[in-house]
């Protein structure tokens, strides 16, 4: 299991070093340093010298690092190394080097707490912040009554849920958010359209609620109703916070769980068919000879029009010897960039229905040595509100809790595209 | 410190220990909220962890242990925990507060008492722990229990006599019982920690007890989740049914958000599926573990990257698990590059017929992406899907050629390599392409790829008109030639004189290569390949003939997968580093555990059949061995319910076949039982035969002469201690 955890800044230096075991020394760091930081060309998350393994994943100007000396299981010090960013992001905002440097000593508390020689131990950000705050305590004050409750929780069997929560008005938030994963091929098939949808839940509800979740997921309404299957979603996979109880999501495929207090991520999905597409991209790029490209670029916006697409960002690649791009827009601004070999077209607002066009003109420079350009995909962002691509709707949330408070619900759905919505041409 | 991140960047500043010191004693008074101690404690933390040297500073350090806050308290602790081995001298004066804490009211205060002495494995601190320990253990407070379990390892690590002979090992598994599931799967973590060391106990679980750890699952945390599932490879199904129904329970696993549940879970169905014989439950099962699979793509990249090594292993054992889902496996443009490699080798093992089409544009798209390594890839890919899918052949070959044309350096020397053994997989196919080849011979400037092109050239001579002008221009440099073109050339050389033996050139070409060969040049290997030559010529030029120009093998791409034995103890490894390199742990980390499949009743016939046992380990084993328990300890630990098999030797492979070569050979022998009534993949081809050498992984990187895994990830074998 982990020998040692480390948080480098950009430069190497040692923000924050633990050692589990003794089979490694302090020194370890400077190897990591010279093996990884200061190599710039690092092709694997996990770097194995003899009997020695580094695992690192870089947050913002960070690198949070775990070693071992073992056949270490490495989604386990991985996940490990997500679950610690978040937690630190919930207890300080943000995480980067600012951050790690002014709240060390918590840091150090916490790293002692959710690892146990190596072993990672309730991570769960909610019960944490009961035990471990940045308030400074009097050991002798905690009445030992208040620990022991502590304690209970954070080896329960809902260690993510303290038992005293209370709220003058009950509210749950559910916000759907779907990622949509596009890779189009020049000749306009679809090479593949999938959706990574995230249920993002919200909930200030107070004592121990009971919750029921459901969803238009086809193999629930098939089995249900006969009538209303028409429009019912098939999921390829769902993954669930551990507040579900998997058990009987198996057997019924009913969502059931008691929730976190606070913001979690109640569920993931997958879904692969009928996915549909918000935007649709058509490309028409022309090389004229070797010192010219021209480009026709058409974004239809595939949705009923009383919704719209905002923060539409299309980059559109160029030849590396580029000298200069003529664009001409509708809507938006398009800019040539020459750092990134790309036109930028921003689009604040895309409604539903709407069809506009970019046409661009590329000088370039003639060069010596005749090399073919690659095409890299044209690249799309977005967001369409109120909209999901897999046609996943949420159909109800039932809450139940002893005192039988009324509780009031809502939902948002967010389609999006950032780095994964991709046309080739 | 205030609520939204505190103030303490500040004290991220090299000190001397003098000035810490001062500000130790000028805290003694007037510091009635303790702000001045803990303000030059954090200073000293921070100091610690910039790798300045604190040790000068212990006893002042350890006066603060008096002081009644528990952030101060914490400090000291995280400081003796750095330097208490160091110090291991002056330690007495601490424990006096140790013991103290460990019987605090607070249990938070108690476990951490516990949780820092036992990170100090000092004599001294030890002794005092053990007395404490065994009445944490049973601690009425489960996080002192669940802290304690996880102190018997440490425990053992520092003093195994210690801990056995304290009967610590007995209340751990007396912990596997408790009410309290996370005090379960932490026993679990410290027991399996324990039995995987190659002197203590062994660890085994039986039905009863892995059924309780079962139940015990519905309560854990997500890491207890992982800690249980992973022992549950500790028990040995005996029948049939045991293993359907434990399946049938693990299986709701696979839903989890946590990939690491979701990998360890799947490593022990497919574990557990060696001990099935109910198909149909088989067939449901590799249905059910696809999904997730993919999932586990929509991760990080870590973690993608972890999830990708494992499915090329998952794939090549049941490929039922993806058999339709090549698509996803195409790379998004900005993968970071170990993904796409990895996603390459995937795509490769899931072309077929039916999908070869697509999978050869994608391909085809990749070969002009920018990263030189993922562009060799694709090309070689390319090669390889000619060679595994026949009725693409045509179309891969078309587009090789259309890459030469870019005349881009590496994508030319890959296209030549994958070209060589297309020939040999398709003889009498496509040698109408080989002028094409010839013409980018000036490109050709590393060995692989020239001595792939000269053995082009050498084995179609006759069909070659220029072939002695091309060999005349390409043996100018013989000399200078590393041994692997100066190999080809010589038997190029030679069969380019069989073909033309009338020709003057050719004569002289051969004559010159010959005595350059034996004459010249220091290496045994190629003097000795001239010598053979030269003497076959001089007896017999037509029988040489026949020797140097025999049918060769034909190429097939069964040999580039991996030994099923092999691949069967491979897999007990999913999740883990050995899962990413795709080796045994004990043969790249020192004093790791082999794992081996366990003969039972209901051990499938062909998995018994390819049973490879686990290797021992061929890395030095650390200067002192420690013995194991006695015989004493067997009894007693067999006596209260058997779920631990105590003995000093290190576990017994199994029965049948006591050496990998016996088992091997017995599956060379009885190539007709393959695919029969077993559980194997309907379309999985039948267990290749292989060279039994020591690593079973060997034909493995054989499979296209050697460097088709030049880009794998592997652990490297180098010494940190060179490197600090």
């Amino acid at each position: 299991m982990i020998s040692a955890f480390f948080i480098f800044n950009q430069k190497g230096e040692v923000l924050i070093s633990r050692l589990y075991r003794t089979d490694l020394k302090r020194s370890i760091a400077d190897v990591f340093r010279i093996q990884v930081v200061s190599n710039s060309d690092v092709r694997s998350p996990i770097i194995t010298l003899g009997s020695t393994s580094f695992f690192h994943v870089r947050v913002n100007n960070l690198y949070v690092v775990a070693v071992t000396k073992c056949n270490a299981n490495a989604a386990l010090v991985f996940e490990f190394c997500y679950r610690f960013t978040s937690i630190a992001k919930s207890y300080f905002g943000k995480v980067d080097e600012e951050a790690v440097k002014n709240n060390f000593v918590l840091i150090y508390e916490l790293i002692d707490e959710i690892i146990d020689f190596g072993y990672p131990q309730n991570s769960e950000t909610d019960t944490l912040k009961t035990y471990i705050t940045t308030e400074s305590i009097v050991s002798s004050n905690i009445a030992a009554e208040e620990s022991s409750k502590i304690t209970t929780q954070a080896t329960g069997a809902t260690s993510w849920r303290r038992g005293d929560v209370k709220y003058k008005k009950n509210e749950a938030f559910v916000d759907v958010v779907e990622t949509v994963n596009l890779s189009m091929s020049a000749k306009g098939t679809v090479l593949r359209a999938d959706v990574d949808g995230h249920i993002l839940m919200r909930a200030y509800l107070s004592g121990t609620p009971e919750c029921k979740f459901g969803l238009n997921d086809k193999l629930v309404i098939d089995k249900n109703d006969r009538s209303g299957g028409g429009d019912a979603v098939q999921l390829d996979d769902c993954t669930f916070h551990q507040c579900v109880r998997l058990d009987e999501f198996d057997s019924t495929r009913t969502i059931s769980f008691v929730p976190p207090d606070g913001e979690f991520e109640l569920m993931r999905y997958r879904s692969t068919s009928n996915v549909k597409l918000p935007l649709r991209i058509i490309p028409t790029v022309n090389e004229i000879g070797t010192t010219q490209v021209t480009y026709a670029v058409t974004v239809k916006a595939n949705f009923n029009n009383k919704l719209s697409a905002t923060n539409v960002v299309l980059r559109i690649p160029t030849p590396l010897n580029t000298t200069n791009v003529d664009c001409k827009v509708p809507i938006g601004k398009a800019k040539y960039q020459p750092a990134e070999n790309v036109v930028v077209w921003k689009i604040p607002r895309l409604q539903g229905g709407q069809e506009v066009t970019f046409s661009g003109h590329a000088q370039l420079t003639s060069t010596t040595t005749r090399q073919v350009w690659a095409r890299p995909p044209i690249d799309v962002d977005f967001q369409v509100l109120m909209f999901t691509s897999s046609g996943l709707i949420v159909r109800f949330l039932k809450v139940f809790e002893k005192s039988n408070y009324q509780s009031v619900k809502w939902v948002r759905y967010l389609t999006k595209a950032s780095g994964s919505y991709q046309i080739r041409f | 410190m205030s609520g939204q991140g505190g103030q303490d960047a500040k004290f991220f500043q090299r000190g001397k220990i003098q000035e810490f010191r001062a500000e130790l004693e000028a805290a003694e008074s007037k510091d009635k909220k303790f702000t001045k101690r803990k303000t030059v404690l954090k200073k000293i933390v921070a100091n610690i962890t910039m790798g300045n040297d604190m040790s000068p500073l212990f006893t002042d350090v350890v006066q603060s242990l008096g002081t009644p806050l528990l952030e101060i308290k914490k400090m000291v602790y995280l400081f003796l925990v750095c330097y208490g081995r160091q110090k291991a001298d002056q330690l007495h004066l601490v424990i006096p507060h140790f013991l103290q804490d460990c019987n605090d009211r607070n249990p938070l205060v108690r476990a951490l008492a516990i949780r820092t002495m036992s990170y100090i494995p000092t004599p001294i601190v030890i002794e005092a722990l053990t007395e404490q320990l065994r009445h944490c253990l049973k601690d009425r407070d489960p996080y002192v229990r669940k802290t304690a379990a996880i102190c018997v390892a440490k425990l053992y690590t520092a003093d195994p006599r210690k801990a056995e002979k304290g009967g610590f090992v007995e209340m751990l598994r007396d912990l596997l019982l408790d009410s309290n599931a996370t005090v379960v799967a932490n026993a679990v973590a410290a027991l399996s920690e324990i039995g995987d060391r190659q002197d203590g106990v062994i660890f085994k679980l039986n039905l009863t007890v892995a059924n309780k750890l079962l139940t015990a699952l519905g309560e854990s945390s997500e890491w207890g989740t992982i800690y249980i599932l992973d022992s549950l490879l500790r028990y040995i199904p005996e029948r049939h049914i045991d293993a359907e129904m434990m399946a049938e329970r693990v299986i709701v696993q696979l839903n989890h958000a946590n990939s690491a549940v979701v990998l360890t879970a799947i490593k022990v169905l497919l574990y557990l599926m060696n001990y099935m014989e109910n198909r149909k439950l088989m067939e449901y099962i590799c249905k059910k573990m696809g999904p997730p699979l993919v999932t586990l793509l929509s991760s990080g990249p870590e973690v993608q990257y972890v999830a990708l090594r494992n499915i090329l292993l998952i794939i090549q054992r049941r490929p039922s698990v993806l058999k339709n889902d090549v698509k996803v496996f195409f790379c998004k443009y900005n993968d970071p590059i170990y993904v796409k490699l990895a996603k390459l080798e995937i795509m490769y093992r899931l072309a077929r017929e039916e999908n070869a089409k697509e999978v050869l544009a994608e391909l085809q798209e990749y070969a002009s992406e920018v990263d030189v390594d993922f562009v060799r890839k694709a090309v070689r890919s390319i090669g390889r899907l000619a060679i595994k899918v026949q009725e693409a052949a045509d179309s891969c070959i078309q587009a090789l050629l259309d890459l030469m044309d870019t005349k881009v350096s590496y994508v030319v020397q890959e296209a030549v390599i994958v070209i060589k053994d297309v020939f040999r997989r398709y003889p009498g196919k496509y040698e109408g392409i080989i002028p094409k080849l010839c013409e980018h011979l000036d490109l050709l400037d590393e060995p692989e790829s020239k001595a792939a092109v000269i053995w082009i050239i050498g084995q179609f001579a006759n069909r070659i008109e220029n072939a002695d002008e091309l060999m005349d221009d390409l043996t100018y440099t013989f000399l200078e030639e590393p041994t692997e073109v100066q190999l080809a050339l010589l038997t190029a050389a030679v069969k380019l004189f069989i073909y033309k033996a009338h020709s003057d050139t050719t004569k002289a070409l051969v004559h010159k290569v010959l005595k350059w060969a034996t004459e010249d040049v220091d290496n045994p290997d190629l003097r000795d390949r001239g010598f053979m030559y030269w003497r076959m010529l001089a007896i017999n030029p037509a029988v040489a003939g026949e020797i140097v120009l025999a049918e060769k093998p034909a190429i097939t791409t069964d040999a580039d997968r991996m030994d099923r034995g092999a691949l069967d103890q491979l897999l007990l490894h999913t999740g883990t580093l050995g899962s990413i390199y795709h080796k045994n742990p004990e043969t790249f980390i020192r004093n790791a555990t082999g794992r081996a499949l366990a003969d039972s009743p209901a051990l499938n016939p062909l998995s018994r059949q390819v049973l490879v046992p686990a290797s021992r380990p061929n890395l030095p084993l650390p200067a002192i061995v420690v013995p194991g328990p006695g015989p004493q300890e067997i009894s007693q630990s067999n006596g209260t319910n058997g779920s631990l098999v105590a003995t000093g030797d290190p576990p017994e492979p199994t029965r049948n076949g006591s050496t990998g070569d016996v088992a091997r050979r017995r599956s060379q022998e009885s190539p007709s039982n393959e695919g029969d009534g077993d559980d194997d993949d309907d379309d999985e081809a039948p267990v290749s035969s292989r060279p039994a050498g020591g690593d079973p992984y060997a034909g493995l990187d054989s499979a296209f002469g050697g460097s088709y895994v030049a880009d794998e990830p592997r652990p490297q074998n180098q010494d940190l201690l060179d490197l600090i």
